[in-house]
């Protein structure tokens, strides 16, 4: 022990009696609760390729990843609302009406196409998070009203959903959501490096352990000197932004804007994140397990169709069923690495 | 900070308070009180609760913005909006409940917010894991940075809020409390790091009910009593006593004879055992542990942190599902593992941590009293809200809670009376046993010593009490007998007048030699 100290050592080791590293069975819990959606995902697309031969085809995974950008894109945002302990109910609104913005907005250019739902979209989640934050309202109700607000605004803009807005499929704009570049769409492209810069700023920048310390414990992060509103403020107007670009991408893909989409998306991607890792109660999560859950909603969905025979209402009970699972599990582990 | 030689900055206040008040609704938290921190000192900041320390210490760290007065910092008058523009002027502080994030790992609770960065602005965890260690190991903690801070014991995660404090460039450390959580040995590595501070020349405030640690690591004093300021100097000089009555607002006589812990009262062995517990063992923490509480006997648990304690006493609450041994009551055996049949058998658990175990802090006083009893205080589910009241009323008087009416929400309290209302709840439930772990913790001394004095009335009225505390001197004085615990097994059993502190420090002593 001595040998260790220094001169200015004031004392001997404190934690002597603790061991130094992390423990096996806390090393194993922590793996799980970080890749056991992974692992399923990997044991689902394995057997489904195995039991079915349309599964591993490019169409298909082509397909499957085009139609997981949009919602990864929105549970993307929705990661760190959750990091910070709170919720966001208006992404599936927001998802919506920011579709039917690009899509009337298209007919101004490219620019108008993404800034407006952007525009409007940002501002909607940062009303959400000043009201969360500074007004100190629950985030359940705050992102409720903001989700039928939302929903009132766009059947506004569509004349109760009669009109709908096409996108000139010559335009840029459509260009977005149509093209493919190596056989791959480019949603799915930008949908990928949104995800490694969202990981990058959650894992690498300070305002990233902000997000986890505001969601581990608010009272410690602002008597740390944490800038704990701030910080919310900010999650909530990225997950409005990231929602209202997934709307404008997939308005690009669909070369419309529907107004009836979007509607339970939010609770898919708070079922994505959950999914993926991240503790609901915040401070603990992952943006790579997000798409992780992402992808394992949207294989289950298609093993589901693959299936044929099976009506698809049961594939919300299988993905209810999964979720339910992972919070069990998650809950099961958290208890087990505290005792560790 | 580099600056100048011509200012007596070493010698001279840096960090003043002139003439602050701060006023809460029905209550002045803080009346014209003028307080100096310099640099090179320990400057201990003591008052019985709800005297204004915590409302000061806000004040001064920028939580709370004075309603007149003014704060002057380095000499020039500041006005701190929030805790942060307090932190980066160079005030630290440490809270009594250890205040870090418990899932971020050791490192990121470190350097929340002034995390080392790489060129293109993303964090550099590497330096960063590097100089936690550092920090870390410069107060004698060896532990995995990377690691969740929740992994860590409560005195090494202390350690990590010290070394988040000291590693800023504080020139101010504020301690509130520092101690109450830590083990002997511990509290002598904080007071190596204080007097490193000292030498360093910054100011120390240093907030503690530890007459003992004022003395041994406290240059000067600053008394509050009821929102001002009533003795300020240097602490040499100044017997106990005379602190004691200036905290006290009592003359020394009264103190002499009221002050002290004092438990007492002998017992026939000969009585049947209202509590027994035998041979509780649970995997990693109990080893066999056996207890017997006689009706009116006090009988008190010792040990170091960690060595069982408190799992003995939750055991035999049902809070934890012991493996193996058997908790009888008054002659009848009690299912293991369950509250709900602990309180039926009437055994009543006043837990530790008072905070996250024990008060509803947004519900009345009358709410957190009755909580518990409401089944008794029922009839065919519906609550019987004149037996309530009759309870509650009882229960405030006889143990003398200070709240403005029983409707007043209990997270307006000071600690000791939240603790007494905590006491009321289970008294309510009328218990044969009664377990205290650690009941004057973060108390005041006036509330103290009114704990100790009820206990001991309880006890007269024929309770069984296991007392839990690690303040050696309650613990000797107020329990007939001791039951000393070492890594989760009796080791010792002190009687009569065998109870002493000189016999207990033995008793752990020891056992910590044949341990090793």
């Amino acid at each position: 022990m001595t040998a260790t100290r220094t001169e200015t050592t004031v004392a001997g080791p404190l934690a002597d009696d603790e061991p130094l590293g992390a423990s096996r069975g806390e090393r194993l819990t922590a793996l799980a609760q970080q890749h056991g959606a992974l692992v399923a995902l990997l044991a689902l697309s394995a057997v489904a390729s195995v039991g079915f031969d349309s599964f591993l085809t490019g169409d298909n995974l082509e397909n499957m990843a085009v139609s997981s950008a949009f919602l990864a894109v929105v549970a993307l945002g929705m990661t760190f609302v959750i990091v910070t302990g709170g919720i966001d109910l208006s992404v599936g609104s927001l998802f919506a009406l920011g579709g039917v913005l690009a899509a009337w907005g298209s007919q101004y250019g490219t620019l108008v196409a993404l800034a407006l739902p952007l525009a409007v979209c940002g501002l909607i989640g940062l009303v959400n998070g000043l009201l969360i934050a500074r007004a100190r309202l629950a985030p359940f109700i705050v992102t409720l009203a903001a989700m039928l607000l939302a929903r009132g605004v766009l059947l506004a803009v569509t004349d109760e959903g009669s009109t709908t807005y096409l996108v000139d499929e010559s335009a840029f704009f459509a260009r977005l959501g149509q093209e493919k570049l190596l056989g791959v769409g480019l949603p799915v492209w930008i949908t990928a490096l949104l995800f490694v810069a969202g990981a990058v700023v959650l894992r690498r920048t300070r305002f990233g352990q902000y997000v986890y310390a505001v969601g581990g414990n608010e009272d410690a992060a602002a008597l740390m000197g944490a800038p704990v509103a701030r910080t919310k403020v900010a999650v909530y107007t990225l997950s409005g932004l990231c929602a209202g670009f997934a709307g404008a991408l997939n308005a690009a893909w669909l070369v419309s804007g529907v107004t009836i989409l979007g509607s339970g998306m939010e609770l898919e991607a708070i079922a994505a994140v959950v999914i993926g890792g991240t503790l609901l109660s915040g401070g603990f999560g992952f943006i790579s397990g997000s798409l992780v859950g992402v992808l394992l909603l949207k294989v289950i969905q298609n093993v589901i169709n693959q299936i044929g025979s099976l009506d698809s209402a049961y594939q919300q009970v299988v993905s209810g069923g999964f979720l339910a699972l992972v919070v069990v599990a998650q809950t099961w582990l958290g208890r087990r690495r505290r005792m560790v | 900070m580099s600056q100048d030689h011509t200012t007596p900055v070493r010698t001279g206040a840096v960090l003043v308070a002139d003439e602050v008040t701060k006023a809460f609704p029905g209550a002045l938290a803080l009346d014209r009180v003028s307080f100096a921190a310099r640099a090179g000192e320990v400057h201990a900041l003591i008052g019985e609760n709800g005297a204004g320390k915590s409302t000061l210490i806000k004040v001064l760290t920028g939580v709370y913005a004075p309603d007149a007065g003014t704060l002057t910092y380095g000499g020039e008058p500041v006005r701190f909006g929030t805790p942060l523009d307090a932190q980066h002027a160079g005030i630290s502080t440490i809270y009594q409940e250890v205040n870090l994030v418990p899932l971020l790992s050791v490192a990121r609770n470190l350097f929340l917010g002034r995390e080392p960065r790489t060129r293109l602005g993303l964090i550099d965890f590497r330096r960063m894991h590097r100089e936690t260690d550092a920090a870390l190991r410069e107060l004698g903690v060896r532990v995995d940075v990377t690691r969740p801070l929740r992994s860590l014991g409560v005195g090494a995660q202390q350690m990590v809020a010290l070394a988040r404090a000291v590693a800023v460039d504080a020139r101010v450390v504020i301690m509130d409390e520092p101690t109450s959580s830590l083990e002997p040995r511990e509290v002598r590595t904080l007071f190596g790091v204080i007097r490193m501070l000292r030498e360093r020349g910054i100011a120390v405030v240093y907030v503690s009910h530890r007459l003992d640690e004022l003395y041994e690591v406290c240059d000067a004093v600053t008394v509050l009593r009821d929102g001002r300021v009533v003795h300020t100097g240097p602490l040499a000089g100044l017997d106990r006593l005379r602190l004691v009555s200036l905290m006290l607002g009592r003359d020394m006589g009264e103190v002499r004879s009221e002050g002290a812990t004092k438990f007492s009262g002998d017992h026939d062995p000969g009585t049947q055992p209202v509590l027994s517990a035998e041979e509780l063992s649970l995997r990693h923490t109990l080893h066999g542990v056996s207890v017997r509480v006689r009706p009116g006997e006090v009988v008190g648990l010792g040990g170091l942190l960690g060595s069982g304690r408190s799992e003995t006493a939750k055991a035999i609450a049902g809070a934890l599902a012991p493996d193996s041994g058997r908790v009888v009551v008054a002659g009848a055996p009690v299912r293991t593992g369950s509250t709900p049949a602990a309180i039926r058998a009437g055994i009543s658990l006043l837990p530790e941590d008072r905070k996250a175990e024990g008060i509803v802090p947004g519900l009345s006083v009358r709410e957190n009293i009755a909580l518990a009893a409401l089944p008794a205080l029922s009839r065919f589910g519906l609550v019987d809200e004149a037996r309530i009241d009759a309870v509650v009323d009882t229960f405030v008087r006889r143990l003398r809670i200070k709240a403005s009416s029983p409707r007043q929400r209990v997270g307006e309290l000071s600690g000791g009376n939240q603790q007494k209302v905590l006491l009321a709840r289970w008294l309510a439930m009328q218990p044969k046993v009664l377990l205290l772990d650690e009941p004057t913790r973060g108390i005041d001394v006036g509330a103290k010593a009114e704990v100790q004095g009820l206990v001991d009335e309880l006890a007269a009225d024929g309770l069984g009490v296991l007392l839990i505390s690690s303040d050696m001197e309650e613990l000797v004085e107020g329990s007939d007998r001791v039951v000393v615990l070492k890594d989760g097994a009796v080791v010792a059993e002190l009687t009569g007048a065998d109870v002493t502190e000189d016999a207990l420090l033995h008793a752990i002593a020891a056992t910590g030699e044949a341990a090793a």
